[in-house]
């Protein structure tokens, strides 16, 4: 919170030595093995990692959809212990309510908010025009596009203005160019507010040009194997992607990531 | 343009088709087989005597009153028992398979049932409505409930809403086409079991005056009975498919 004085050094978010078993009908699969990091506050962290290790657990267990086995999550020194409206999620599939027109869907989260109608109506203008989708504001979901529909989620997501914003392989399910539009809006609006993101992604250039930090998860049971810190400034574009640091980075968590990949198929 | 010359070519082939109809009964009705198929004049002739003497408005009065009010008593209690069957896995497993075994017996089967206990009265014939609606419902909208999206449950969790918002705001939304296609199958299923509770026995009532008029052999009055239930049918339908158009725009469907 705003009142926190003591500096980096006091993590926003603490994940210390988690571990998830699930419990099936063949047995016990052990999910996370002692998983352990350390989010600041305004960080863009990415995590990275072979489809199936994990990823989305570790992001469930942070918002409070599902309970560490063992272990301990920490949120602003509170522990995590069910959903909340300071950790919003944006999903890969865009989960909005078919139901409700675009802007309704924005304004969602808001009813349980203490705020006056005006207030209400003024947060949400604020971010369907963050989004640019001033024209469908009255449009359901059916009449948008993947980009749009996405568009729409995390508009959705940062209208009830979480701490912590957890991103689920949120540009998976899009065409590379549209995937590539996203990206650069999603970091002009880090780069203004600076809100708290824990981004899932297969995807290493995306959490190269996203990420201060780049998380590389091992194969299941899942933990930790190297974090990347990405110096590289901002604010970064398209051109990023040519800069020679940053092809560098993009190799070198490639490489781990492979490796892990390889691991798997044996 | 070209949608106003397709709505033109639809009332024109809606035309047609009660053209071509009505000159098949016309035919029929002339061979040796009109004995049976009364005219469509005899039928409108008919409907036109028991309208004058009232008796008609009595029949039909008397059959939406059973098949309605069996129907939303139906319909009151089918809601909340599916979404308890969908929301609790207990309440589920022991109620579905009583769902399921009283829906696979035929309503003629246990009318006689239920005429022994409640007699020829309005309360036997609208217990056996219900059952049938009640049951076809539950399934309909059960359908529904444990269909809603869980990812829409988690993003629904994640924006604050507590477990009852998440009913009212989520599952009821999410599972309204349900609730109006559980309606269709319902009215269906009370016309179906009306007349067939009428046909058993009955003061008044179109299957009552159809299977009088079959003893004295007044086929036109038959026919018209048949027509009248078939049109009961096909306007109580539309009806909520104009509710299904304005309720649940937001689908997305297949265009045809």
């Amino acid at each position: 919170m705003a009142g926190n004085t003591q500096g980096i050094t006091n993590a926003m978010v603490k994940i210390k030595n988690v571990k998830k078993i699930y419990e099936t009908s063949r047995g016990n699969v052990a999910a996370l093995d002692g998983v352990s990091l350390d989010i600041q506050k305004n960080e863009f962290v990415c995590l990275v990692g072979p489809s199936g290790c994990g990823k989305s657990t570790l992001l469930n267990i942070l918002a409070g959809l599902e309970q560490v086995t063992e272990g301990e999550v920490l949120v602003n020194e509170q522990p995590v212990t069910g959903p909340s409206s300071d950790r919003g999620i944006v999903f890969q599939q865009y989960a909005l309510f078919p139901w409700l027109t675009v802007e309704k869907n924005i304004a969602y989260g808001l009813r349980n908010k203490k705020l006056t109608p005006q207030e209400r109506n003024d947060i949400t203008d604020h971010y369907i025009a963050m989004v640019g989708l001033d024209e469908f504001r009255k449009s359901y979901p059916k009449e948008l596009s993947g980009g749009m529909k996405q568009r729409v989620a995390i508009a959705r997501a940062y209208a009830v203005n979480p701490m912590l914003l957890l991103l689920d392989e949120p540009f998976g399910a899009l065409d590379a160019q549209t995937r590539s539009q996203l990206q650069a809006e999603l970091l002009t609006t880090w780069e203004k507010e600076h809100k708290t993101c824990f981004f899932i992604t297969h995807d290493v250039e995306e959490a190269v040009l996203l990420a201060q930090r780049v998380v590389i998860m091992s194969n299941r049971p899942a933990k930790i194997k190297k974090i990347v810190e990405i110096d590289i400034p901002h604010p970064r574009t398209q051109a990023t992607r040519m800069e020679s640091q940053f092809v560098e980075l993009k190799n070198e968590i490639w490489s781990e990531v492979y490796i892990e990949y390889l691991a798997q198929k044996k | 343009m070209k949608k106003k010359t397709r709505s033109r070519s639809t009332v024109l082939y809606s035309v047609l088709s009660v053209v071509i109809f009505m000159a098949i009964w016309m035919f029929i009705s002339s061979t040796k087989a009109g004995r049976i198929f009364a005219s469509p004049v005899r039928v409108v002739e008919a409907f036109v005597k028991k309208a004058q003497n009232g008796a008609i408005w009595i029949h039909i009065f008397s059959s939406l009153y059973r098949a309605l009010s069996g129907f939303l008593l139906a319909f009151a209690c089918a809601l909340p028992v599916s979404f308890l069957m969908g929301w609790y896995r207990p309440f589920r497993l022991i109620v579905e398979p009583w769902v399921k075994f009283i829906k696979s017996i035929p309503p003629i089967a246990y009318i006689p049932l239920i005429i022994v206990a409640q007699g020829i009265g309005e309360s036997a014939k609208i217990t056996v409505i219900f059952i049938a609606c009640f049951l076809v419902m539950v399934i309909a909208v059960y359908q529904g409930v444990v269909g809603v999206d869980n990812t829409l449950i988690k993003a629904a969790r994640v924006l604050g809403s507590n477990d009852f918002q998440i009913f009212y705001r989520v599952i009821m939304p999410s599972s309204l086409p349900h609730i109006l296609v559980g309606m269709r199958l319902g009215l269906s299923a009370a016309l179906t079991t009306l007349i067939a509770a009428e046909l058993t026995g009955a003061q008044v009532g179109l299957g009552q005056m159809i299977q009088e008029a079959s003893m004295y052999f007044q086929m036109d009055v038959v026919l018209l009975g048949i027509i009248i239930i078939g049109i009961i049918g096909f306007l109580l339908d539309r009806m909520v498919a104009v509710l299904e158009r304005r309720l649940t725009g937001w689908q997305e469907t297949r265009k045809v």
